[in-house]
């Protein structure tokens, strides 16, 4: 963004003054999630910068808190850590087949009521959380499903697909319907033309849905302290009960976890995300 | 003419007006099996829970199902301004033996004390009469209970019992704005100094209403500079948007409250520059700055991610026109490159303002008591009073006004147009 030099200087001005907002806001963004990361280290048991920290001194930074996460007593890391896996990756599944099926649906041309029918699916991503948390909690008591896994990952599945919904479709708008009716020409039946030809072509799309369901589930907290008994808890419960009663540090030990996770994610979902956008520039 | 040209047929002689159309039928069935299982679970798990919420907030069964002789001998009951007539006392007294028969008596003293205080201790005295046997089912009904407590006479606790009838009520709604139904029907505000709820609606709103113009004030200029820089920066700069997108909202929601707690860092560097004394180091977290600084950064992404797409279809050569044909940068900015970004501006603000106006964590966490929203006033009564049919009111209205968002969303930017990373 080098300026041409015939710029006069109040628009010069205005340029480093432009660039300086931009300078803060990218730090606004970014370093909230870089306080974390050292204080996780701390040898004390304050969430601040001591004294040696800031002089560097090596006696001050422990791997104590991590030790507490993984053999604590006192906090149930280890089965939330579980639970949150295994209700992550069922509700990713059950969201993935469903979000997939309807965006096929929906991105067809013969689809009727497609507006309306597009608008109920998404609807769980734009009504407030803490509504669909009530209104979810009502049916689950009701079938006798509060306080289970199965519930929990129904609750999420409901939550995830419309992520799904709109990456699958958004694959499908730039997807050329003529490879499949050649298929079909050729003699191939729908499934087998769905598994070898389609899928293959919107998978990008189809996984990072996935990865949004996945985070979706994952980091999901209003519904699951509707649905939770305390088998079923979750990392985000841990994390929302130790922030309310104590801000210790071992939560920031996890918090350092998860964003390495979520860095490992934004990874995949970028180089997915060209990896589409290569394959659809193919296609056209 | 049309009538007699022939008509064309296909190879099995069926008409091909009516084998296209069977086949366009064939199409339309195919896409909806492909929806249905989808569209079915969530009509299932999620929509008819919904209309089960209005069904709870509207429902005011209990009494009218405790007192059904009662209601039935109230029809007959004239003249509201006197006594009602003795099958009425009689009436609700063996509804009353029936529920105490089933221990029930306790929950109706309770909810009729809501309609008017006074009922618990005259329920319970004549719960009392009636263990020991005082009342006489033969003699006239009507006397004894005006004599088991003064208050059974007065008309007024018998037009309480009466306005419970009606099986469904709006009460909770009123209730949700600081209204109730005054004893003669009509419907009346609370007193000034109780008026939680509408506070509550309004910080709401102001806080969305902010958070959503301060995302568009940051995230616009960068939003610009992600669209305009070369690919390779441009792509370097787009984690500082994406990381914290991804990260667990918890996380960024920790990280703000070791930011902002009295020791913390923000306070740290106040000191150092000289904003603030060491000793008098300002209260950032749990009152409504907290909310509004860790929403902002919270929700910015939503704002930058929208906007992003919009402008990086804007060519930049419109700017050079505009700046050519004699514009300065900022007519040409703002006369040429503005318009074309209020598409991205009406999605990203739109997007912004309906998840804040249904924030939760964030709030209960730093919100404190002032920067708390309508959301955890919903949890509140959820997981605490247990109130779930005020619960679903409060719910319903909040759902209504992002409905009408969402509408609007909808008519502006089209779902289908919703662009994710």
């Amino acid at each position: 963004m080098a300026l041409p030099s015939y710029t006069e200087t109040r628009y010069r001005v205005w340029h480093y003054i432009y660039i300086t907002i931009c300078t803060f806001v990218f730090i606004f963004l970014i370093a909230p999630l870089f306080v974390i990361f050292p204080l996780s280290f701390n040898a004390e048991e304050f969430l601040v910068f001591s004294e040696g920290m800031k002089n560097l001194d090596p006696d001050a930074f422990s791997l104590r808190w991590y030790n507490d996460m993984i053999y604590g007593t006192k906090n149930p890391w280890g089965l939330a850590a579980k639970n949150s896996f295994i209700i992550a990756i069922f509700a990713t599944i059950g969201s993935i087949i469903l979000g997939t099926l309807a965006a096929l649906g929906l991105s067809s041309r013969h689809m009727p009521y497609k507006g309306l029918i597009m608008a109920t699916l998404i609807s769980p991503m734009i009504v407030p959380l803490i509504i669909s948390g009530v209104a979810i909690f009502f049916f689950m008591a009701k079938a006798g499903l509060a306080a289970t896994h199965t519930g929990i990952v129904l609750a999420h599945i409901i939550l995830g697909t419309p992520f799904v919904v709109i990456t699958v479709t958004a694959t499908l708008s730039g997807f050329d319907h003529s490879v499949t009716r050649a298929a079909a020409s050729l003699g191939s039946n729908p499934v087998n033309t769905f598994m070898k030809i389609t899928l293959p072509l919107i998978l990008p799309g189809v996984i990072s849905g996935g990865l949004f369901a996945f985070v979706t589930s994952f980091d999901e907290v209003v519904v699951v302290l509707f649905l939770a008994g305390l088998e079923n808890t979750t990392i985000p419960i841990q994390m929302w009960t130790g922030l309310r009663e104590q801000l210790s540090p071992t939560i920031l030990a996890v918090a350092t976890c998860l964003i390495i996770l979520s860095t490992l994610i934004l990874i995949s979902a970028e180089l997915l995300r060209r990896r589409s956008e290569r394959l659809r520039g193919i296609n056209r | 003419m049309s009538s007699e040209t022939k008509q064309i047929l296909t190879t099995d002689g069926i008409p091909l007006e009516v084998s296209l159309k069977k086949a366009e039928k064939k199409n339309k069935i195919k896409a909806f099996l492909l929806v249905a299982p989808l569209l079915l679970f969530l009509i299932i798990t999620y929509i008819f829970p919904i209309g089960d919420m209005f069904m709870r907030s509207v429902d005011d069964k209990m009494i009218t199902n405790m007192l059904p002789k009662t209601f039935k001998a109230m029809e007959k009951w004239e003249n509201l301004d006197e006594l009602p007539p003795e099958e009425v006392f009689s009436a609700f007294y063996f509804d009353f033996k029936l529920l105490v028969k089933k221990q029930e008596q306790g929950k109706l003293g309770q909810r009729l004390n809501k309609e008017k205080n006074g009922f618990n201790s005259i329920t319970k005295k004549l719960l009392r009469q009636i263990k020991r046997k005082k009342i006489d089912e033969n003699a006239n009904i009507k006397e004894q209970l005006m004599k088991v407590h003064k208050r059974w006479r007065s008309v007024e606790y018998w037009q309480a019992i009466k306005r419970t009838a009606p099986p469904y009520t709006m009460a909770k709604y009123l209730k949700g704005m600081d209204m109730y139904f005054a004893p003669d029907g009509s419907i009346a505000q609370v007193d000034e100094d109780r008026r939680i709820h509408r506070i509550l609606w309004l910080r709401t709103l102001e806080i969305a209403f902010f958070v959503t113009l301060f995302c568009f004030f940051m995230g616009y200029p960068i939003a610009h500079l992600l669209a305009t820089l070369p690919m390779k920066y441009s792509n370097l700069l787009m984690i500082c948007v994406l990381l914290p997108f991804w990260t667990s909202l918890l996380v960024r929601t920790a990280s703000w409250m070791i930011l902002l707690q009295q020791q913390g860092l923000v306070n740290d560097f106040f000191v150092m520059i000289g904003l603030v004394s060491d000793d008098n180091r300002p209260e950032m977290m749990y009152n409504k700055v907290g909310t509004y600084v860790a929403m902002t950064q919270i929700l910015l992404p939503f704002m930058v991610l929208p906007l992003y797409s919009v402008m990086k279809t804007i060519s930049p050569s419109l700017m050079r026109a505009g700046k050519s044909l004699g514009g300065t940068p900022f007519v040409a900015f703002w006369k040429v490159y503005f318009p074309l970004t209020i598409p991205g501006i009406g999605a990203g603000c739109l997007l912004v303002f309906i998840l804040a106006i249904g924030y939760y964590i964030t709030p209960a966490l730093v919100g404190g008591a002032s920067g708390t929203l309508i959301s955890n006033q919903i949890a509140f009564h959820m997981k605490t009073t247990l109130d779930w049919s005020f619960a679903s009111a409060m719910g319903l209205m909040l759902l209504t006004g992002v409905l009408v968002i969402y509408w609007i969303y909808n008519k502006l930017v089209g779902v289908d147009n919703i662009k994710l990373g």
